[in-house]
């Protein structure tokens, strides 16, 4: 009897839920709507995703994000699973996998299940386990949740090419901000061979939005598209270089979200790769940034370049920081000014910028409408001028940044 | 005054009923007492309004927006939306004025709901109540209960959605306010009762496990879960009750990671390791072993065809240009990019500031092909066939150069390449990933010098520079 079938179902869950804790995605939203009501299935996905339940680490829990098996012979040093770690291994069986699913799903505990594996054997065995889980939930359980599966880049292209049919969104994560520092840490890996399954995904979802000659619509492949993931802090790394790859990730590739992880002591560590506090200030702003380039019109040069280091500036979200330094473009008249000005201003969000453009229809803004249709007052203040509010001498203030930066800490006398 | 009492359950059309009668007779909403659930204690008199069946029109959103707060626990919420749809009538467009009070309290309001909403479909969890059949086996149809408290009346609007999700079993969710369940496909509705005694579920205990071990002690954030999972909630979800224990643990885990000595790697790691750095079996070619091959092929020319042009460039270029095929001057000099298009090619190339001898220029299909017209070569498009003939050659090269960046100019090199020529004008200027590593698309220059009117000719030497330049900036990315 070999040391693997004495593990219990209880002890793999353990060991591929904590292997598999590292991956920052847990999205459930975007994906084509399904439902059940035919009776004949389980599950239903409806644009919007749900997390579940939260952890104390804040990080939702939306899908039953584990391993398939946490072998690996890869040896990135970042990694928990790396070959030369001693942490203790097993591995799913597809009944297994399939049974957590559903089993989980029936409680209304998930929203479905995202599958990420260390490599066994070659990319190609390992990747077709993964698919075979994926097709015996959608063609033999009729599962319709959501499925995300962590595609393996060395995999074969066909096999990249089934697991769309099946998965809600695959993902590829390109482990670090650059090449240099992937070779580096991760020796086996190919930032190429990487970025070659990213456009290999694009070309097969583009492909298929095509109808056939006879007007056909070919199945939907990886309807809620594509994600990758980069750890932040264990390289030297800046965050301009961080910000200016994902922005070429999110163009060249269709990316649907790039996720940022703080790099975070793992159990078994290399001496290669210290461990270090996981910096989770700098994860933040980097996600106001990412949201800032995606959806507020702001380029990777304005929110990057305040500092000489490249870096965001840790104490302010990215958006007042900008806003400071260009005070000269403020105040501004909320009641005249256009759609992208609005949504430079701090304090302002999407929403509230598109109910300040309706809501002008009627009438002309006060202090007290912007404090209803949920904009934050207290960073947008001296920003703005309304009909009854006129920052004055607040806006080129000197003291303005000690408003919101938080307080220098005091030293202490030995 | 009039009374009106709404029911708990079908409250929604209780109240439209209400309200058109109310609008019909012209009601002020002061004179109208709203009562939910049971009959008010006639503590004042009153008479029910007189029905009345005649259809009122009001906008769609205000309906969208009533549909919702009529489930909030405010007593308030049936006069402040009749009030609300009273204005409506001398003011329609009042509900896009996000500033005013009563729009914005009743939005208020319904976002309340939906976030209440959304909590039902995250936190109610369900019991197996018959994890086995009569006869042992598992049950043909799966049955299962849940116990849930919402802060808002949101059973109702929210069990259609578990509806469509859980068809394919039986469930009832019990709340203290109205129990929703459904049975064979069919969803009904029954008055609250106090919580049941739900049988234990052992996949509770697998849920924990998920909990304890998803969970990172490296980062906790205590504020970010509250704010998302209320403390209200948590009665009710198994798994809340590792919380405590995590969060008392989590900092002593964090230490001992970072304090622990790095360990030997196991044996396995180096039989691992040596299995992957053994040499792939595959023959390793050089540049001479190409250029020696080439030269045994064009000890004979097929008909219609030139002869076999290699590409030509330092073997440590990091940009690689591939073009369509020889013409008539590249044939007879046996050299790529030498005639007209290639002269052209130079030119621009020197204008967006590449260096053409950093450069290693090459074609995507290897021999002129051609008829014969009087004393003159007519230039053929090479075909499928062709291409793919030819592609042994371009991946060899491929291999033994490792270009950063390969240009491609004109649909044969896109269909080599990328596998398909089409839409190559839209394509024009992008990056395209494939086997052969990143590969940036653009027109061939014989193109530009088809172009007869001399304005359009400009302007399209213009558009493929600019193509050049992008493909520069792009070169110079990768390398950083």
């Amino acid at each position: 009897m070999n040391i693997m079938a004495r593990l219990t179902l209880d002890r793999k869950l353990a060991i591929l839920s904590d292997a598999a804790r590292y991956d920052a995605s847990c999205a459930s939203s975007g994906t084509s709507r399904r439902d059940s009501r035919d009776g004949k299935g389980l599950g239903s996905t409806e644009g919007s995703g749900i997390c579940h339940a939260y952890a104390p680490d804040g990080r939702c829990i939306s899908l039953l994000k584990i391993l398939m098996t946490n072998f690996c012979i890869y040896d990135c040093a970042y990694c928990v699973n790396r070959v030369s770690s001693n942490v203790e291994r097993a591995r799913f069986s597809v009944d297994e996998v399939v049974t957590l699913t559903l089993e989980f799903y029936r409680r209304n505990y998930i929203e479905g299940l995202f599958l990420s594996s260390g490599i066994i054997r070659s990319p190609d065995d390992t990747m077709a386990d993964m698919v075979r889980i994926a097709k015996r939930l959608r063609e033999e359980e009729h599962f319709r949740g959501y499925i995300h599966l962590k595609t393996i880049p060395d995999a074969a292209q066909e096999l990249i090419d089934e697991a769309g049919l099946y998965a809600d969104r695959l993902s590829i994560n390109v482990e670090l901000p650059t090449d240099a520092s992937v070779r580096t840490y991760a020796p086996e890996k190919d930032p190429a061979t990487i970025r070659r399954a990213m456009g290999g995904v694009r070309q097969q979802r583009e492909a298929r939005k095509e109808p056939s000659h006879r007007g056909k619509r070919p199945p939907c492949y990886a309807p809620a598209g594509q994600s990758t993931q980069m750890i932040v802090g264990a390289d030297g790394a800046t965050d301009a270089t961080i910000l200016g790859n994902a922005t070429r990730l999110y163009g060249d590739y269709q990316l649907k979200r790039v996720y940022y992880s703080a790099f975070s002591p793992i159990p078994d560590a290399t001496a290669a790769l210290p461990l270090i506090k996981p910096p989770l200030a700098r994860e933040h702003r980097l996600y106001q940034a990412d949201w800032l380039l995606r959806f507020y019109g702001f380029g990777v040069d304005e929110i990057t370049s305040a500092r000489p280091d490249g870096n965001l500036d840790l104490d302010l979200d990215p958006k007042l920081a900008w806003a400071l330094r260009n005070r000269h473009l403020f105040p501004v008249e909320v009641n005249r000014a256009d759609r992208e000005t609005l949504l430079r201003v701090p304090g302002f969000g999407t929403k509230t910028v598109t109910r300040i453009l309706a809501t002008r229809r009627h009438r002309s803004l006060r202090y007290d409408d912007l404090r209803r249709m949920g904009a934050s007052l207290k960073k947008a203040a001296p920003f703005v001028t309304l009909l009854d509010w006129t920052p004055g001498g607040l806006t080129d203030s000197a003291a303005l940044r000690a408003r919101f930066a938080p307080p220098p800490e005091q030293l202490q006398l030995l | 005054m009039y009374q009106v009492t709404l029911p708990r359950i079908g409250t929604a059309t209780a109240w439209r009923d209400a309200v058109r009668a109310a609008l019909a007779a012209q009601v002020p909403p002061e004179r109208i007492a709203w009562h939910h659930g049971t009959a008010a204690d006639s503590l004042f008199e009153g008479a029910p309004l007189p029905p009345c069946d005649r259809p009122v029109k009001v906008s769609r959103a205000f309906v969208e927006l009533a549909d919702t707060v009529i489930w909030h626990a405010d007593p308030e919420r049936f006069s402040r939306l009749y009030i609300l749809l009273r204005r409506l009538r001398t003011q329609p467009g009042l509900l896009s004025d996000r500033a005013d009070p009563q729009v914005a309290k009743l939005r208020q309001m319904e976002k309340a709901v939906r976030r209440c909403q959304h909590k039902m479909k995250a936190f109610v969890r369900f019991r197996d109540l018959r994890p086995v059949g009569p006869d042992g086996g598992p049950a043909p149809r799966r049955s299962f209960a849940a116990w849930f408290e919402p802060t808002h009346y949101t059973l109702e609007p929210t069990a259609p959605f578990f509806a469509r999700r859980f068809a394919d079993m039986d469930w009832v969710i019990a709340t203290p306010d109205a129990t929703a369940v459904f049975e064979n496909g069919t969803l009904s509705f029954r008055e609250g009762a106090p919580r049941p005694d739900l049988p234990e579920d052992a996949a509770e205990e697998l849920w924990g496990t998920y909990f304890r071990n998803i969970f990172n002690p490296a980062r906790v954030k205590v504020r970010a879960m509250t704010s998302e999972m209320p403390r209200k909630y948590w009665k009710n979800m198994p798994e809340t009750r590792h919380i405590p224990e995590l969060l008392a643990t989590a900092e002593a885990r964090t230490r001992e990671m970072a304090e622990a000595a790095p360990t030997l790697a196991p044996a396995r790691a180096a039989r691992v390791r040596d299995r992957l750095a053994a040499p792939r079996v595959e023959a390793r070619m050089t540049w001479d072993d190409l250029a020696t091959r080439a030269a045994e092929e064009n000890r004979e020319t097929p008909e219609g065809y030139g002869r076999l042009v290699l590409g030509e460039g330092p073997p440590d270029a990091r940009l690689m240009v591939v073009g369509e095929q020889p013409g008539d001057v590249e044939d007879r000099e046996g050299r790529p990019f030498v005639g007209p298009a290639g002269q052209l090619f130079d030119r621009c190339l020197a204008q967006a500031g590449i260096d053409r001898g950093e450069t290693y220029v090459t074609n995507a299909v290897k021999r002129f092909k051609f008829t014969v017209k009087g004393k003159r070569r007519i230039h053929q498009s090479p075909d499928r066939a062709d291409i793919e003939h030819a592609r042994w050659w371009i991946t060899r090269e491929i291999e033994l150069l490792k270009p950063a960046l390969v240009l491609g100019l004109g649909g044969t090199a896109a269909e080599t390449l990328t596998g398909t020529r089409a839409g190559i004008l839209k394509r024009r200027g992008t990056v395209e990933d494939t086997r052969y590593g990143p590969v940036f698309l653009t027109v061939h220059p014989s193109f530009i010098l088809r172009v007869r009117e001399a304005d359009r000719k400009v302007e399209e030497e213009r558009r493929f520079v600019a193509d050049l330049e992008a493909a520069r900036t792009r070169l110079d990315q990768l390398a950083a």
